[in-house]
């Protein structure tokens, strides 16, 4: 008698926690929806294509953000081609070339550490290093550059990881057909984690739409009256000039 | 047969490797050069840069000197975290656990990819939201300014779930399956057998994830910044608007003058944040050491 009234109960309990369970997903999911929706119904109101083309006006209610969106995707732009050489790079050296010993375990350390600083430390970093010590200003460049230095860590561990993951047939295989190492490397085993590595990029890409703390004092919270006419680069206004201040959709914000 | 040295590839692939050393140093290096500045060029304490509660940076000389006590601003970064892991722990590892044990169809076609958009929605964006919506909110029903310890909190329960989601998942997924079957064969119901079994065996795993969240959540800066409303005075309850470290430093560090006793104070505290991570990093490893040795 007792062990089934027990029976009972701890069916009872099980069935109280799978409804919990089952209504703590569901608020979440909820909970997402709302955001997204709410977002969604706030934006949709005021976007359109002049939203997108026009500067925004100071101090007052309209006006576009053009300057900030192509800010944004500027600063994708180069801070890629700076992450992408360097974090493979770091990848190819973490799984083909690190022997195991104190430097590399020092290295993953390292890694480790990156990853996890807050942005903002890398952002007074980059404030500290490119905008104060090399004079350069609140610039692209620097903006550039402290988002490489955010992106450096996942970019290498992921680009390990899919290097790694690569199966050890086919780059033997490359070996028995005499090719050297390097040319495994290019030839064999990068073409094979090219899809991580773009995931990897495309991560990293998503990261600098969305990084406020970091650019706040690199990048500046400024733009100049960009002219998309003129596309020296070496022109103060234009809008290609990596030395200018440059304010981002999440920055603006 | 041709069988060249490729030197200089192999240089570059180890250049690259070493520079995320060269990085990780400088920026310690640099971060801690500027932090202790303010006890070594302004006389500053350490005690009284730790323990003071004055804040007047900009104070005369006259007036006895500008006052540069910390400890309002780690105690706010301290509340609102440990308010939003308080909160989203258990939040968390439930979602987790529903992924995992009672729905995994569900868990993987729906919850995840809800997970991973959450992770996609920019700081700003929480903060924004928080800023229209939860701040209102809580103006209307609970009194007070409505910028307070517990928007901020709240806002950073949601930032830091899909961490510690996703790494109680890993956690959960990783147990020997013979440990449920075994439990589930003895009698035991699903939920005697997560509690009892499951939670013990993945506790390190969801540990990690907690601590990961909790770091997350202090280093954060403009969410939290958007809904706490920076007021520099030690809270007297979480309806009372706060700071936090994050947060005066990215207000202040374009107002002040490089060098001054203010700037230098906000250069000290970006070295307490960055001490503070040390801090969470070597937690983390010391839970995966453990967690080894049990193996």
């Amino acid at each position: 008698m007792l062990i089934e009234v027990n029976d009972m109960n701890s069916k009872t309990a099980d069935k109280i926690a799978t409804t919990f369970f089952y209504i703590i997903a569901s608020s979440v999911l909820l909970l997402l929806f709302f955001i997204i929706g709410y977002i969604l119904y706030k934006g949709a109101s005021v976007i359109n294509i002049s939203f997108i083309t026009t500067p925004p006006k100071f101090m007052e209610a309209g006006g576009g953000v053009m300057p900030q969106l192509f800010n944004s995707f500027y600063l994708l732009v180069l801070s890629m081609i700076i992450t992408i050489p360097l974090g493979v790079g770091a990848g190819i050296y973490m799984a083909e070339y690190a022997k195991p010993g104190k430097i590399t375990d020092f290295i993953r350390l390292c890694i480790e550490t990156l990853a996890s600083l807050p942005s903002i430390i890398i952002g007074l970093f980059g404030f500290l290093i490119f905008v104060t010590k090399l004079n350069w200003g609140f610039s692209l460049i620097s903006g550039a550059l402290a988002i490489t230095i955010l992106n450096i860590p996942s970019m290498t561990r992921i680009s390990e990881d899919a290097i790694k993951s690569v199966p050890s047939g086919i780059k033997e295989a490359s070996y028995a057909l005499g090719a050297a190492k390097w040319e495994t490397i290019k030839k064999v085993i990068i073409p094979t984690a090219m899809p991580q590595i773009i995931t990897g990029m495309i991560l990293a890409g998503g990261r600098v739409f969305g990084e406020a703390a970091a650019l706040l004092y690199t990048a500046g919270m400024s733009t100049p009256n960009l002219r998309f006419n003129n596309l020296n680069p070496l022109y103060k206004a234009s809008p290609f000039n990596v030395m200018r201040p440059a304010e981002t959709l999440a920055v603006y914000i | 047969m041709r069988k060249r040295k490729e030197l200089p590839e192999k240089i570059y692939a180890t250049t690259c490797g070493y520079l995320i050393i060269i990085l990780t140093l400088s920026i310690v290096f640099f971060i801690a050069y500027k932090g202790v500045a303010i006890f070594n060029q302004n006389g500053v304490s350490i005690s009284e840069f730790l323990s003071s509660s004055k804040w007047a940076p900009e104070n005369a000389i006259e007036n006895g000197g500008p006052k540069v006590g910390a400890l309002i601003f780690y105690t706010g970064s301290i509340m609102v975290s440990l308010f939003a892991v308080i909160l989203s722990t258990p939040l968390s590892v439930s979602v987790a656990i529903f992924m995992t044990e009672i729905s995994p169809t569900l868990g993987n076609k729906v919850l995840r990819p809800a997970i991973e958009l959450f992770v996609g929605i920019p700081s700003v964006v929480y903060g924004w939201i928080g800023l229209s919506l939860l701040v209102p909110f809580i103006r209307a029903n609970l009194g007070g300014l409505g910028f307070s310890i517990l928007s901020g909190g709240i806002v950073l329960t949601i930032m830091i779930m899909p961490t510690i989601v996703s790494i109680a998942v890993d956690s959960l997924k990783n147990q020997p399956i013979d440990y449920k079957e075994a439990s589930l064969s003895l009698g035991a119901t699903r939920w005697q057998t997560i509690r009892k079994i499951l939670l013990p065996s993945a506790m390190p795993g969801i540990l990690t994830g907690v601590v990961l969240g909790l770091a997350r959540a202090f280093g954060e800066a403009l969410a939290v910044q958007m809904v706490i409303g920076n007021r520099v005075s030690l809270p007297k309850s979480i309806l009372d608007p706060a700071i936090t470290l994050t947060s005066i430093i990215t207000m202040d560090m374009g107002n002040t003058v490089q060098g001054s006793v203010w700037n230098n104070a906000l250069w000290s505290m970006a070295f307490v944040l960055l001490l503070i991570f040390f801090g969470f990093i070597l937690i983390i490893r010391e839970i995966s050491h453990y967690a080894n040795r049990g193996e």
